[in-house]
């Protein structure tokens, strides 16, 4: 098909428009609109890689609105410009969002009763949004796509309870001053340049060098702090712990995954693409300070990760820990930090999602998700909790799950730099992680409370009544997606030599240290 | 160990060794409680299925054809790769026939004692044996490594079975020794291997990198011997040794095969792959310093001796015993002679055949009698007298007289401490295998020739069949490993 690209967000655009208007007379009708407009543009994703991959310079350009790119400097109108990196990225947010939606029916009936059209509608913009995010070509449009995703996002999570409300006013502080940080720079990279397509705005700092200009330091700083804040990169985390916990569980199914993802995404584009690979780690300071400010941010919140006694705040500060992960790895400057660090942007994804919705099953037969309800639930709900420990074992990093592979990629980034500190601070939020899911399946499998006494009469006895320990699945509308997040995670593992030949490819346009010829 | 004139064929038959358990878990899992004997009969059938289909290799081998299995490519130069080569071979024939062995045994022990959730043991036990084949077969470093953490964590609910306070605690010194080593320890040194070995175009292949390591300078040389050495935390050096110890909470088959066989053999098995065939014999020969390793192993070996000499509780004493044991094996490899090397692959097959033995006997000795102290075994062996005499066998063949097997390997690690000119390591053998004599034999002495302190227990008798009949077969294995030392000397690549 021949714009794919534009399918790609047809699909959940006009999805939203019809939630909006169709749920208000038949509110049954939002959940299969969902569905269907997120296999559809899932199946344009895929489409579209298809094209990228046919094409010579593995790009596909689609400009909305018919204006031409011939004015020099390159852009005048906007164009949407998919390149592997950007596909590989939107077909992830793609994937998660096709899950989620599945999987939302009945946490939405019964979370957020009577608001479906509402939720739905939110839904597909921020899906909209986020793939939008990465397949943009222009800097100003990016930074408007950005703020639909933060503005539907503030809704998806105030939508829930009332705390959901206050953790929402936290998030949107930070996330407009995060925008507002980074909608400053592109204007004076607007000033030095006169273009805002990506692009263009390479090829000016380029031809005219302008690595050296104040002004292009001030905005690759402005830039580069604003997507930190709104990736929640430690000390700028503190919104997303309580908006994740207290938000629905689809919500934080849907946002755990992907934000924070896709604003790496966001910060590889700048960096690689936009001031490109001598601007930005060569003619400034950050490959020297930012993994020391990295060591720190992976260590504080592994620890603070350790200090929780609920599923979901725990999650919620591993993924700032894993923030740290791939900051690190594309600070480190070199060109197996960068792989890990793309790969771990796709793997974190995957494996993120997983834990989500385990938790919401969890969640939802449990009613609780402390760690004091969780005895007994390998025997009540073995599926569930395979699922959601195969997300917890990639993320450990064990094999053959993706979480091993992009952490190898990271290691060896750190290796090929000789940045030591990196590497040791990767060791230890690693061991936090064996410590904080082996807590869990002690928890979960012995019959121990946490003081160290026995609960039970000995020989396999958790000290449990027969109807606690049934076998009880959850509904197979949300077990099904759960199992293929699951598999995706395995699949993207033991497929990750594809995965990373495709980053490779991307990444040969770029002249970045392997660091050869070290004894 | 590259012979010269080898035909590499590719062959599916090291992958199904692989996959056979793995399909057996479903087969378990499926019979349930409600169907035992079904379910025994699976993992008998997937035991004899594996054990058959390594055999099988055999010949192949002995006419110097290496069978090979392409899995899937893992990363950019590495491939994970299933190579069945002399030392593999051996130790996976060890592994699975012992397992046929303790699968009888399981069943006369977990009913014997009514166990709960049989079926979650015998399928994580399954697991674990595939784990085991997957390292014994491993043609690289990545795939060992792969194979090496699914192990760790195939085991980890076999440890914790009990599900009480010491799972708990044994469980976490378990997980916490094997999990803290082979990710923060094991994983960078391989990292490092794989950019910088051969200018980071590799496959970190035993067969095709053997001495590449010989490029680095001698302090990274050295760096790494030690990370690899202590990475493979499953192979019970001193002081990384804690965790086996405490995984003797599990249930009698658990640490017959795992912590006697499977997963401590495994340690091993990586440490001597990783001294043979990525440092290979010339380097390590040459590297000043590698002494300490040498020391480092005879270390292990006397002070862990000692320590079983002071313990009472009989799974515990050889417990202590197999770190020992463990400790000759290292130190074949930090030998770093042909002979050295090869004693070592030879010694893991002997003890392992051996220590199985004693482990079954101690298990046999609780289920019949619900004891576990060796203080209490007075007068026990006129009651059990066929127990007891493989028990002896068995502590003869850890000490390594003839004509049990131990006795075999133990020889070649002499000879290759003498190759290496290290005579003072005859002595500790000779000291260590004195130590040996004085922590086992008092065992079977106690049973047979002191009587019982009153007449409580006059009702014990042997423990059920289905548990004396796997001890015997492998009492009577320690023999029959003497008398075929030959053509497994020839595996290990021995040539005199």
């Amino acid at each position: 098909m021949e714009n794919a690209i534009a399918w790609i967000f047809i699909f959940p655009l006009f999805g939203s428009v019809a939630c909006a208007i169709l749920g208000i007379s038949n509110r049954k009708i939002c959940y299969p609109i969902a569905v269907l407009s997120m296999a559809g543009s899932l199946w344009a994703g895929i489409e579209t890689l298809r094209q990228v991959l046919s094409a010579n310079d593995h790009t596909v350009s689609y400009l909305f609105g018919g204006w031409t790119l011939d004015a020099y400097p390159r852009g005048v109108g906007i164009e949407f410009h998919a390149d592997i990196l950007g596909i590989l990225i939107t077909l992830v947010v793609l994937g998660v969002g096709f899950l989620v939606s599945l999987y939302s029916k009945l946490p939405v009936e019964e979370e957020t009763p009577g608001k479906e059209p509402l939720f739905y509608t939110l839904f597909l913009l921020q899906v909209t949004g986020l793939a939008g995010i990465c397949l943009t070509g222009d800097a100003f449009n990016l930074y408007v796509l950005i703020e639909v995703a933060a503005l539907t996002g503030y809704g998806l999570i105030a939508i829930g309870s009332n705390r959901a409300a206050a953790a929402t006013f936290n998030y949107l502080i930070l996330g407009t001053i995060g925008a507002s940080l980074y909608l400053l720079g592109v204007g004076y990279i607007y000033i030095k340049t006169g273009t805002l397509n990506m692009v263009g705005i390479h090829d000016i700092i380029v031809a005219q060098g302008l690595a050296d200009s104040a002004t292009m330091q001030v905005a690759f700083v402005l830039v580069g702090v604003g997507i930190l804040i709104k990736m929640a990169f430690f000390p700028f985390h503190a919104w997303l712990p309580n908006a994740y916990c207290n938000a629905p569980t689809t919500t934080s199914s849907l946002l755990a995954p992907l934000v924070t993802k896709v604003m790496i995404y966001v910060m590889i584009r700048m960096v690689l693409s936009v001031f490109g690979v001598e601007f930005s780690f060569e003619s400034t300071l950050w490959t020297d300070v930012l993994p020391w400010l990295v060591v720190v941010a992976i260590v504080c919140a592994a620890v603070m990760a350790l200090a929780q006694r609920e599923i979901k705040r725990m999650l919620s500060y591993l993924i700032v820990a894993e923030v740290g992960y791939m900051v690190g790895g594309v600070w480190i400057y070199n060109y197996y930090g960068l792989i890990g660090s793309i790969f771990h942007v796709i793997s974190d994804a995957c494996m993120t999602l997983c834990l989500f919705l385990g938790a919401g099953l969890i969640l939802r037969k449990a009613k609780t998700t402390h760690f004091d309800g969780l005895r007994g639930l390998f025997t009540k709900m073995p599926l569930t909790m395979t699922g959601f420990f195969i997300g917890g074992f990639s993320i450990i990093g064990l094999p053959p799950t993706c979480g091993f592979f992009s952490k190898w990629y990271l290691i060896t980034g750190g290796m090929v730099s000789q940045r030591w500190e990196y590497m040791i601070v990767l060791m230890f939020s690693t061991m936090v992680m064996v410590v904080l899911f082996f807590r869990m399946i002690e928890r979960i499998h012995l019959a121990v409370s946490e003081s160290g006494e026995n609960l039970g009469h000995g020989h396999g006895d958790l000290g449990l009544t027969d109807q606690q320990t049934r076998f009880d699945e959850g509904p197979l509308s949300m077990l099904i997606p759960l199992l293929l997040a699951s598999a995706v995670v395995l699949v993207v593992g033991i497929y990750n030599q594809e995965v990373v030949s495709l980053i490779e490819i991307f990444l040969s346009d770029f002249n970045l240290p392997r660091g050869e010829g070290i004894e | 160990m590259s012979t010269p004139e080898v035909t590499v064929i590719q062959d599916i038959r090291p992958l199904i060794a692989f996959v056979a358990p793995l399909l057996g878990v479903i087969g378990i899992v499926w019979a349930g409680e409600k169907r035992k004997n079904l379910r025994e009969t699976f993992t008998f059938l997937v035991a004899s299925i594996q054990a058959t289909v390594v055999l099988s290799m055999v010949p192949l081998l002995l006419s110097g054809t290496i069978v090979e299995f392409h899995i899937w490519q893992m990363f950019t130069h590495v491939p994970l790769l299933l190579r069945v080569d002399g030392f593999g071979l051996l130790f996976a024939c060890v592994a699975s026939l012992l397992w046929i062995a303790t699968t009888v045994y399981s069943i006369g022990y977990m009913r014997g004692l009514h166990e709960h959730a049989q079926t979650r043991f015998y399928a994580f036990f399954a697991i674990s044996l595939s784990a085991t084949i997957g390292v014994a077969f491993s043609a690289n470093l990545l795939t060992i490594y792969f194979f090496y953490e699914m192990l760790s964590v195939s085991t980890f609910p076999l440890v914790t079975h009990m599900q009480d306070k010491e799972a708990r605690t044994g469980g976490r010194t378990y997980l916490g020794y094997l999990l803290f080593t082979s990710l923060c320890i094991l994983l960078p040194a391989l990292s490092w291997c794989y950019v910088w070995l051969d200018d980071g175009n590799v496959a970190m292949d035993f067969l095709a990198d053997t001495g590449k390591v010989g490029n680095f300078s001698e302090t990274t040389q050295i760096i790494l011997l030690i990370l690899f050495t202590f990475g493979f935390a499953k192979a019970g050096i001193m002081p990384l040794h804690s965790w086996l110890p405490g995984a003797m909470v599990a249930p009698t088959p658990v640490s017959a095969l795992l912590h006697a066989v499977a997963v401590v053999k495994v340690g091993v098995f990586c440490v001597v792959r990783v001294y043979s065939d990525i440092f290979g014999t010339e380097v390590l020969q040459q590297l000043d310093g590698e002494d300490w390793m040498i020391g480092l192993a005879c270390a292990t070996i006397l002070i862990s001796s000692l320590i079983a000499l002071s313990q009472d509780n009989l799974k515990r004493r050889l417990a202590f015993s197999t770190i020992g044991q463990l400790g000759y094996v290292i130190l074949g490899a930090t030998l770093a002679t042909q002979q050295g090397i090869g004693g070592s692959v030879l010694h893991i097959a002997m003890h392992a055949c051996g220590k199985i033995t004693l482990f079954f006997c101690a298990g046999a000795i609780f289920v019949a009698s619900g004891k576990k102290y060796v203080s209490e075994l007075r007068g026990l062996g006129r009651k059990m007298p066929v127990t007891m005499g493989a028990f002896m066998i068995g502590s003869l063949s850890v000490i390594g007289l003839p004509p049990l097997g131990g006795f075999v390997s133990k020889w070649y690690l002499a000879l290759g401490a003498l190759d290496r000119g290290a005579t003072w390591v005859v002595f500790v053998l000779l000291i260590s295998s004195l130590l040996n004599v004085f922590y086992l034999l008092p065992v079977a002495v106690t049973a047979f020739f002191r009587n019982p302190a009153d007449d409580s227990g006059s009702e014990i008798k042997e423990a059920p069949m289905a548990c004396v009949i796997p001890l015997s077969i492998t009492a009577i294995g320690c023999f029959v490993l003497f008398f075929i030392s030959g053509p497994l000397v020839s595996m290990v690549g021995i040539t005199d």
